[in-house]
């Protein structure tokens, strides 16, 4: 099992580049203009990876953000969760949005199962817990 | 036995006239509200806030600051669950209010224990901690527990016209001024991708590091963070009151869903909350100001954000009508930073209209520091501000650095020269303008691109309008261009630095470096709480200032020395050398003319220095001198004395040489005085203290004045009528700098001379 990061990898791009990985598997020297010019380096090239937020959620630890570590484990879940999904889930959320308990199950099951996103999907039963405590299916106009 | 003295005679008078003058000052546009805790008007306490306390059984809460578990409403549970750290709530909860305040204000108590305690402390706990402190105790307490090491500051870049090349050039001066991050938002909603991708283009001219948002409605604005054109978010607000949460909305668990979406797509976020929000929405549960904040920003701690814009916000002005209200602002800033979240310190919205109040109300901070002292500064003038107006905006922002300078304290800003932004502004144009082409969304003309440069708002452009700049904006929705294409478009155009600036900027996302606690990019490197911690342990430690930043930082544009002053007064040296002519004649002896008035002028005059304060040329005072003492029968003599430059000694001293007993000290730049051989140095006859606003017609009757004192009359005194111009600062440097060249010039004993002045034609 690998040591866990400290503070002193950190910033990852500067003290542990080598610990970089894009989507693709490109290093970040591999994120040239002249490689972007090429047609080399897509947007999805840009995009942050589950890895990348679990090393920043260890510094976090590491830093004494325990709550800030837990949001960038959720969100290392949520990466590959197309924005469509995430959108609806965000509605979902809303006050008065979903109908009842189940709507908000249903979703936390789609992140668990399809997405693997097991602290996010614990995250929105949660939620349906409380929103059935206080009412917040209750049909809004 | 009765008082028979008379009654005094009825005085009719209603008004004391000050309060009608007091009516027209700015401040009397401000409005204050009665303090009223029912109504929600009251900022640190209220009947109806809880007393702190917490309650754990069995591992869980039982209750939390006098509300049982099975009564809480979705933000205590929120907070109970997420925010409050039980192993360490036990100790925390039992230190008392006082005793923890005062380690707040105890520079040997590191940040890092007082952090860990915040995380097993209840928002009323934290609110009567911080209540305990008066307003410099909260400021010091800030600058010591805010996370960064260095302070920094956000600025908007908004225009009335949503002109993308306007956009662009503002951007590009934002950056340069040393704004680390700037936001936008529109005036018509549609525009958001048109704004986006201006100022993203524009914020990568100069330098590369700025981040960057465009403020923009929920979805849409996640859109846009995906298609890479902004770094950061800060429009997620929080609310302290379930039913204004309801009311906006949402819950703490679709905004805290909403965060971790940002972060998983590698954007920077914030959360918004604030005093007074809750009042504005109308759920305020007749709670503090103070309080309510405090659960919002447990809850934001709970969602693990990594920091917060709050200190009022939208609600700062209706804080700001309350008593407290602004030391209220500044405790809630207090606990964001006590909660280890990064603070982007408010002094946001105009909270007034009175510019005493806006000095004193970012003091504070500016002493202090702040992650970003602003959140944000309205870099664009104030009716361009798309936000509605800052508390400071592009009118005032020489008044802050030189706030900065005065203080010694770093804003965040930087002086930048004239020469250097006409490069930056038509720089950002060209490159705005390159990319529309490439991208073939439009094709800016060159008196387009040149009046933005020129403008200082929106009202002085001839550029795109809201419905030119919508078509642009649905085009690059709708065609799905991103940041990739944007920078292909740069660099293919020969905006290759540009280019790779962008690049920088969206490669943030893949580490993720700064989506860590108070991230900013300094000279191209990552900087948050992590690796630029605020370690304050007393003087010499904490922020100070670099001689190379000092440097930098107290550059502001057109300030004198001795060189400016020389080279100033030469110019107009040689104008007075065709009228007049000064010719040494000798030692002066004293006088035996009973009519004889001696004008004594000071080592500089007519030598260095050839005008007035008041702008007057020497020759011309000289004249009205003479002429004046003419005028009475009375003869003038010119003498130089070269002892003193004092204006009181050069008065006594030509007095003691004129035959008369009278004479008149006259320093170069224009004060003077007339004065009488047996008085004191300081006990002249008359003073002309006031050199600026000094009128060759008062040196005339200066001089007559002379002349009726040396035949015996007693003439009314000459009164220069002031308002105090003369005591402005405008002054001061100049009449330092000006009296040092004088005093420079005396030597101790040395002997007063004759001087022959010949004024020609032209003088007279």
């Amino acid at each position: 099992m690998s040591k866990k990061l400290t503070t002193r990898d950190y910033p990852l791009a500067e003290k542990r580049p080598d610990l970089v990985r894009t989507r693709h598997g490109k290093k970040l020297e591999d994120l040239t203009l002249d490689a972007l010019e090429a047609g080399d380096v897509a947007l999805e090239d840009l995009r942050i990876t589950p890895e990348a937020l679990r090393q920043q959620a260890e510094i976090a630890v590491a830093a004494g953000r325990p709550t800030l570590a837990r949001n960038f484990e959720r969100a290392s879940e949520l990466v590959d969760v197309p924005q469509d999904v995430i959108l609806g889930i965000y509605e979902l959320l809303r006050p008065g949005r979903a109908k009842g308990k189940s709507d908000l199950l249903d979703a936390a099951k789609l992140l668990r199962g399809t997405y693997k996103a097991e602290q996010m999907a614990a995250f929105i039963e949660e939620a349906a817990e409380v929103y059935e405590r206080r009412g917040l299916f209750s049909k809004r106009f | 036995m009765q008082d028979k003295s008379p009654t005094p005679p009825q005085i009719k008078v209603n008004r004391w006239r000050r309060f009608a003058d007091w009516d027209e000052r700015p401040l009397r546009l401000d409005r204050f509200a009665v303090e009223d805790a029912a109504a929600g008007f009251a900022a640190f306490s209220s009947p109806s806030d809880p007393k702190p306390g917490l309650e754990i059984e069995n591992g869980k809460v039982k209750s939390m600051d006098g509300i049982a578990a099975a009564d809480f409403d979705m933000i205590d549970l929120f907070i109970a669950n997420h925010h409050l750290d039980l192993e360490i709530a036990r100790e925390a909860m039992a230190i008392p209010s006082p005793e923890i305040a005062r380690m707040l204000v105890d520079m040997n108590v590191p940040r890092t224990k007082l952090v860990r305690l915040a995380h097993g402390m209840t928002p009323a706990k934290l609110a009567e901690v911080v209540t305990e402190l008066n307003a410099l105790e909260i400021a010091f307490a800030y600058s010591k527990m805010r996370a960064r090491h260095t302070p920094g500051n956000q600025g908007h870049v908004t225009n009335a016209k949503d002109d993308p090349l306007q956009l662009a050039a503002d951007a590009a001066t934002a950056v340069a001024f040393g704004f680390d991050e700037v936001e936008t938002t529109m005036r018509v909603a549609r525009n958001a991708w048109s704004n986006a991708v201006a100022c993203a283009v524009g914020a990568a001219v100069g330098r590369w590091g700025t981040l960057f948002q465009c403020s923009s409605e929920e979805a849409e604005e996640l859109q846009i963070g995906m298609a890479g054109f902004t770094s950061y978010a800060e429009t997620v607000s929080v609310y302290g009151t379930e039913r204004a949460f309801i009311d906006g909305d949402d819950t703490p668990w679709s905004k805290a869903f909403l965060s971790t979406a940002y972060a998983s797509r590698g954007i920077k976020m914030r959360c918004t909350s604030g005093a007074g929000s809750e009042l504005l929405m109308g759920f305020h549960e007749s709670k503090s100001l103070l309080y309510l904040e405090a659960r919002c920003l447990c809850l934001q701690r709970g969602m693990g954000v990594q920091g917060t814009q709050n200190g009022g916000i939208d609600g700062a002005p209706v804080t700001c009508t309350v008593p407290g209200g602004m030391r209220e602002l500044m405790a809630e800033n207090l606990v964001a930073v006590w909660l280890d979240l990064e603070c982007a310190s408010g002094n946001d919205a105009a909270a007034t209209e009175s510019e005493i109040r806006v000095g004193a109300k970012i003091l504070p901070y500016l002493i202090a520091g702040s992650d970003l002292i602003c959140s944000g500064f309205g870099s664009i003038l104030a009716y361009d501000n798309s936000f509605n107006p800052s508390l400071m905006n592009g009118e005032e922002l020489e008044d802050f650095l030189v706030l900065q300078r005065d203080f010694e304290a770093d804003g965040g800003l930087t002086p930048v020269g004239e020469t250097e932004i006409i490069e930056l502004r038509s720089r950002a144009v060209q490159a705005i303008a390159a990319v529309f082409e490439e991208l073939d969304l439009g094709k800016p003309t060159a008196d387009m691109m040149a009046s933005v440069v020129a403008a200082s708002g929106s009202e002085e452009t001839q550029s795109y309008l809201p419905r030119d700049v919508s078509f642009i904006s649905e085009a690059i929705k709708a065609r799905g261009i991103n940041v990739i294409d944007v920078i292909r478009a740069l660099a293919k155009r020969g905006y290759r630095t540009e280019a790779q600036n962008l690049l920088n900027v969206v490669k943030l996302r893949v580490t993720g470096d700064y989506l860590q606690t108070s991230a900013i990019v300094r000279n191209g490197h990552v900087i948050s709480a992590v690796n630029d911690p605020n370690e304050y342990l007393g003087p010499g430690t904490g922020y100070r200032l670099s001689k190379e930043r000092r440097d930098k930082m107290v550059a502001i544009r057109d300030v004198l020395d001795r060189d400016e002053v020389l080279r100033s007064e030469g110019r107009h040296a040689k104008a007075e050398a065709r009228l007049i002519q000064y010719r040494a004649m000798g030692e002066a002896a004293v006088g035996n003319d009973p009519k004889e008035v001696v004008i004594g002028i000071s080592p500089a005059f007519g030598v260095k220095i050839f005008r007035t304060l008041g702008g007057h040329p020497l020759s011309s005072v000289l004249d009205a001198l003479i002429s004046g003492i003419r005028s009475k029968g009375c003869t003038p003599r010119v003498v130089r004395l070269k002892h003193t430059a004092d204006t009181s000694f050069l008065g006594l001293s030509a007095a003691r040489l004129a035959g008369s007993g009278v004479g008149i000290g006259i320093q170069a730049k224009g004060t003077s005085v007339i004065h009488q051989r047996d008085r004191l140095p300081h006990h002249n006859l008359e003073l002309f203290s006031n050199a600026p606003i000094t009128r060759l017609d008062h040196y005339r009757r200066l001089g007559e004045n002379a002349a009726a004192y040396a035949l015996g009359d007693h003439p009314e005194p000459v009164v220069v009528p002031t308002k105090g111009e003369a005591m402005g600062s405008r002054f001061h440097a100049q009449v330092a700098l000006i009296y040092a060249i004088e005093t420079e010039m005396t030597a101790d004993g040395a002997t007063p001379e004759n001087v022959e002045i010949r004024l020609t034609e032209a003088a007279q």
